[in-house]
């Protein structure tokens, strides 16, 4: 059976790669630091030595549209172009393809529906940064096979925050029993508290650092009931208008395990919305 | 309420870099001609396959008409649409964050609920 080699959760902030390669006036005072706690991250998924990412995130209207909108979504396609026109333009993000592993995709979409998740799926799926920022953060090679699993977290009616640990449980209980001799990280973006089009954007920090408090202490500590027990979709409206990307968090918390304590947790207080990362190793820490 | 419609117009402009700056320098005359002609395109579709149902409210063609990004979020307009391009418009005559910050100051009178976004 397959190996979970790590679960990874992160922030993706789109900023990051024209931070971390500006030079000169152009780059930002806080990059340095920046760049530092992300090389410090990638490490945590090297020495795991993965050989394929599942990798959680969502569309941001790239691809998937009003017309068309699935809650659960996973791609199975031999490549994955990907970044957008209106993110190279906002981020200077750059383009990108990443090969797919269409063997793992087709494993979890069957058993992912045999188990009770109605996944949509696509075999052509151009990806955007909630993807590529972390294959730029933990794998710039971009060297390893993807199955992206996309979650709408943007529009209305969205799934429920217990349904995306649910699916988060189903994930590691399928990889799991992946009959491969590969080892598999399951990496998930999303977001802490974070204000987008809205009189909260652009602070000097996150919109709502007390809830960015809570959720950093719920998801390094694999506190699922106590993150459950306060968080709704009505709820994630107060600590700013786009926090329903911590859905993404929460299904990645599920993915690590309920009450399993991260092996390593680090945080960064940006302007604008607070990053933060997480590592799990499910057999153990790597020597 | 037409929301889905707006997102759509939002949607559509942002994606195409004629239109983006067709919208910039000539809001009325874009928005008139878009809702004339790609309101009721299913996107995806063959243009033959049209609706037949798709218009504005005046509220929100005016909001459009006058890049009004206040007046979109309060009719419930997706924020992340409209400020994704209006960034893509405005950012360029602005210093670092200085578009990004003024969009938000120009809403400080709004407070929780925000208006729903639902569509």
């Amino acid at each position: 059976m397959a190996t979970v080699a790590a679960v990874i959760a992160s922030t993706h902030h789109p900023f990051y790669y024209r931070a971390s390669t500006s030079t000169g006036a152009d780059r930002p005072p806080f990059a340095d630091e920046w760049v530092a706690k992300i090389e410090a991250f990638r490490q945590t998924l090297t020495r795991a030595e993965p050989d394929v990412l599942v990798m959680v995130g969502s569309d941001h209207f790239h691809q998937l549209w009003l017309d068309n909108m699935p809650q659960f979504l996973v791609g199975k396609a031999p490549f994955f172009d990907a970044n957008w026109h209106n993110e190279e333009r906002e981020f200077g993000l750059p383009r990108m393809r990443l090969a797919g592993d269409e063997d793992l995709a087709a494993y979890l979409l069957r058993e992912g529906l045999d188990a009770g998740f109605d996944l949509a799926f696509s075999n052509e799926l151009r990806i955007d940064h909630s993807v590529t920022c972390p294959i730029i953060t933990l794998r710039p090679q971009a060297d390893l096979p993807i199955v992206p699993v996309y979650t709408n977290i943007f529009a209305p009616p969205m799934p429920r925050p217990s349904r995306f640990v649910e699916l988060g449980r189903a994930l590691r209980r399928m990889v799991e029993a992946w009959p491969s001799d590969k080892r598999v990280a399951i990496i998930g973006t999303g977001h802490l508290s974070l204000e987008l089009g809205g009189p909260r954007q652009f602070g000097p920090h996150g919109p709502d650092p007390e809830f960015d408090r809570k959720a950093v202490a719920w998801i390094a500590n694999g506190d699922v009931d106590g993150c459950l027990s306060e968080v709704t979709l009505a709820s994630l409206h107060a600590p700013g208008n786009a926090t329903h990307g911590f859905m993404d968090f929460m299904l990645m918390m599920g993915a690590a395990g309920d009450g399993v304590k991260a092996d390593y947790t680090d945080s960064l207080d940006l302007f604008h919305t607070m990053e933060a990362y997480f590592t799990w190793y499910p057999e153990g820490a790597p020597s | 309420m037409s929301k889905y419609l707006l997102d759509k117009f939002l949607y559509t402009v942002d994606r195409d870099p004629e239109l983006v700056e067709r919208y910039r320098e000539d809001p009325g005359g874009t928005v008139d001609w878009w809702e004339r002609e790609i309101a009721n395109a299913v996107l995806n579709c063959h243009a033959a396959e049209k609706s037949t149902w798709l218009a504005f409210e005046e509220a929100e063609r005016r909001a459009l008409r006058e890049h009004d990004h206040v007046a979109l979020f309060q009719l419930g307009a997706h924020p992340f649409l409209t400020l994704t391009l209006f960034i893509a418009m405005f950012e360029r005559d602005h210093g670092p964050l200085e578009y990004q910050i003024a969009y938000a100051r120009a809403m400080d009178h709004i407070t929780l609920p925000y208006p729903d976004i639902a569509t």
